[in-house]
């Protein structure tokens, strides 16, 4: 398994903080929408991303602004890394117009062209070949229209999508074509009731790269670290155009798989497990540890986030629904 | 003037478009080094090289997957469903994201997308590879829908929908690839949106679409003798219905008949009568009548098989009966 060789050497202290920052906002966030959703200002299915933190966070604060992300029903936090406004993913989750999607997604549709958010895909493994599309274009670009194209494609999926053809079919067109795209699973060992083991008949998803003669990594996914540094080598591999990396990132959801899941079949000691190695108080450990930031200053950070997000709250209470004589708009490009 | 098969009007198509704008190609199994099964793409990768003829394993839902995120990222890729009917297994990629995910985006993506293949009822091919799909497509909103049905509606149509900015499904038919036309040399481009109005005519309307044109068309051999005077509309566009043409067809000729070759339940016709239902009821004289394929798997054997379809007997005897001996 990858785990962070890192050292405050290895680390400049903005960057540290940066990372923390990101991680503080998705769980800030997540938590937010839980209450917002049983105070009755969100809606339908809700999924939270509370413990997996290290994963959207090592992953797209690696990538540039331009590179792509592609996400899953499970996308509020993905989206917030790749630098959509809090703002926008709030009204997005409470209907309004000034949402990311405009209002017509809701929490497991959110999209963003100007960030290269390709989605929130709300059918598990779906998405798995639109971000190869993506990947595709890049090396289209620079082989057809011999532009500069380098950008990388990062897809997020979880273990349970890695049972599904659409999983095989992309792994095979992607290194067959050497595609510049990371495929990151967040294995969380649990669909809604179904653990993994109970689907997959081997277990060890890094292991399935190989068959397709791609590298494959098991990695820590509650090490921010870890996840960052077994992403810089996908990326510069796919960058210099050697291909495409699978990253298995080991990890787990603190709340169930919705807000509408009882959570009953996780035991409380694999529950209690997980809890201690929450992925923000390990990276707090080590800045401190480290000596890169004071608690004050983390605090701070936590301050300033619990600002944004209930700002972000304010504002999506404030905004708009869209106009009812606008239902059809958006539906063809000439709409608009 | 030129004389062009349809799959070589088909050909040309792409081969101006792809010639036209670099972002355009075209993905599928054996569109590269073999051509396509019906070979509208032969020899096109000598000129334009294995990235832009992509032969794709045979994984219909993921290359349908990733032709859409390299639509939503600036590309235009043209799919060939080898079968059309192969494209059931791309169906939730092209209705959830083909289709919706403009929508649900808000905006933010377009999906310049063409996904064009044979398919109807052939000879002989058994039930998986008879299918007519637009059935089931047409509940998808977000998309377009056209059948083309001649040398000449195919190339202008493919070359307008390669420039639309939606999903377009494009439909050709297995036993019209052979038909023969002259062609225009100088460029033109066809409206997606709107039926042909193949003959005009006084005593009822006909509409028909794809290969049933040609059937209609065998019917009038002996209808037109007998001092018949149909009006034929071809549908060419199957989403959204052009029910502007066939309504003003109504208003002169007062009755309906439907010729069409997919299933009669739930179908294209059954459509048609409903939009009628709602726009041009009064106008109707007579009840609409409906030849649509019988609601069975398209059987091997050929007297069942062209029973499961309307034939030009059927369409004669469908005049005769709604309008009365002449």
């Amino acid at each position: 398994m990858v785990q962070a060789v890192a050292t405050p050497s290895d680390l400049s202290k903005s960057e540290a903080l940066l990372l923390y920052e990101d991680m503080v906002l998705g769980r800030t966030f997540e938590d937010k929408c839980a209450e917002m959703y049983y105070r009755g200002k969100m809606f339908g299915f809700v999924h939270l991303y509370n413990g997996q933190e290290a994963v959207s966070t090592g992953v797209i604060k690696a990538l540039r602004p331009d590179d792509y992300v592609c996400s899953t029903y499970r996308d509020h936090v993905h989206a917030l890394s790749k630098g959509i406004p809090a703002r926008a993913v709030m009204a997005e989750l409470f209907g309004k117009v000034t949402g990311c999607s405009k209002g017509r997604g809701g929490s497991m549709h959110l999209f963003s062209a100007e960030h290269n958010f390709l989605g929130g895909f709300a059918f598990v493994a779906e998405g798995i070949p639109v971000a190869a599309g993506a990947a595709f274009q890049t090396k289209y670009r620079r082989e057809v229209l011999g532009e500069n194209a380098d950008q990388v494609t990062a897809c997020f999926f979880g273990d349970g999508a890695t049972n599904n053809g659409q999983f095989f079919e992309t792994l095979n067109m992607a290194a067959l074509w050497k595609l510049p795209i990371i495929f990151v699973v967040e294995n969380n060992n649990w669909a809604i009731g179904m653990a993994h083991p109970r689907a997959a008949a081997d277990t060890r998803i890094h292991k399935k790269a190989a068959v397709f003669g791609m590298p494959g990594q098991e990695v820590d996914g509650m090490d921010v670290l870890a996840v960052r540094q077994a992403t810089q080598e996908a990326i510069a591999r796919a960058r210099s155009g050697e291909g495409p990396t699978l990253l298995e990132c080991m990890t787990y959801r603190f709340r169930g798989h919705s807000l509408a899941d009882p959570d009953e079949l996780r035991s409380p000691q694999e529950k209690e497990y997980w809890f201690a190695r929450d992925p923000i108080k390990l990276l707090q450990v080590k800045i401190l540890e480290w000596g890169l930031a004071t608690q004050a200053e983390l605090e701070a950070i936590d301050r300033k986030i619990q600002l944004v997000v209930e700002d972000a709250v304010q504002f999506a209470d404030e905004s708009l629904e869209p106009d009812p004589k606008d239902l059809y708009l958006y539906q063809f490009a000439e709409d608009e | 003037m030129a004389e062009y098969t349809f799959f070589n009007a088909l050909r040309a198509a792409l081969d101006e478009e792809m010639a036209r704008d670099a972002r355009v190609f075209v993905l599928g199994e054996d569109v590269g080094h073999y051509g396509g099964s019906y070979k509208v793409t032969k020899d096109l990768y000598k000129k334009y090289g294995e990235l832009r003829l992509l032969d794709t394993p045979i994984c219909e839902n993921s290359f349908t997957g990733l032709a859409i995120g390299a639509a939503m990222t600036g590309l235009r890729p043209v799919i060939e469903g080898m079968n059309m009917g192969f494209l059931l297994l791309a169906f939730n990629q092209i209705a959830n994201n083909a289709g919706m995910l403009r929508y649900t985006s808000g905006g933010n993506f377009k999906i310049p997308l063409v996904v064009r293949g044979p398919g109807g009822v052939g000879r002989n091919l058994g039930a998986e590879h008879s299918q007519r799909l637009e059935a089931y497509f047409q509940n998808v909103p977000g998309i377009k829908m056209v059948a083309c049905s001649t040398p000449y509606n195919a190339k202008g149509l493919l070359k307008s929908a390669i420039r639309d900015d939606n999903p377009v499904i494009f439909f050709e038919h297995v036993l019209l690839y052979n038909l023969k036309e002259n062609l225009p040399e100088e460029e033109y481009l066809l409206p997606l949106d709107k039926a042909e109005i193949v003959r005009r005519g006084k005593d009822v309307t006909i509409v028909t679409y794809s290969r049933m044109r040609y059937h209609v068309l065998k019917a009038l051999e002996t209808l037109l003798p007998k001092g018949y005077d149909p009006e034929v509309i071809d549908l060419i566009s199957l989403k959204p219905l052009d029910m502007d043409t066939i309504g003003a067809s109504l208003q002169k000729t007062h009755r309906l008949i439907i010729v069409e070759e997919d299933m009669r339940c739930g179908g294209i016709g059954a459509e048609i009568i409903a939009s009628i239902n709602d726009r041009f009821f009064d106008e109707l004289d007579a009840p609409i009548v409906r030849l649509a394929a019988k609601d069975v798997p398209t059987p091997y054997n050929t007297r069942l098989e062209n029973l499961t379809i309307p034939q030009p007997a059927d369409i004669v005897a469908a005049v005769e009966e709604l309008l009365g001996g002449s």
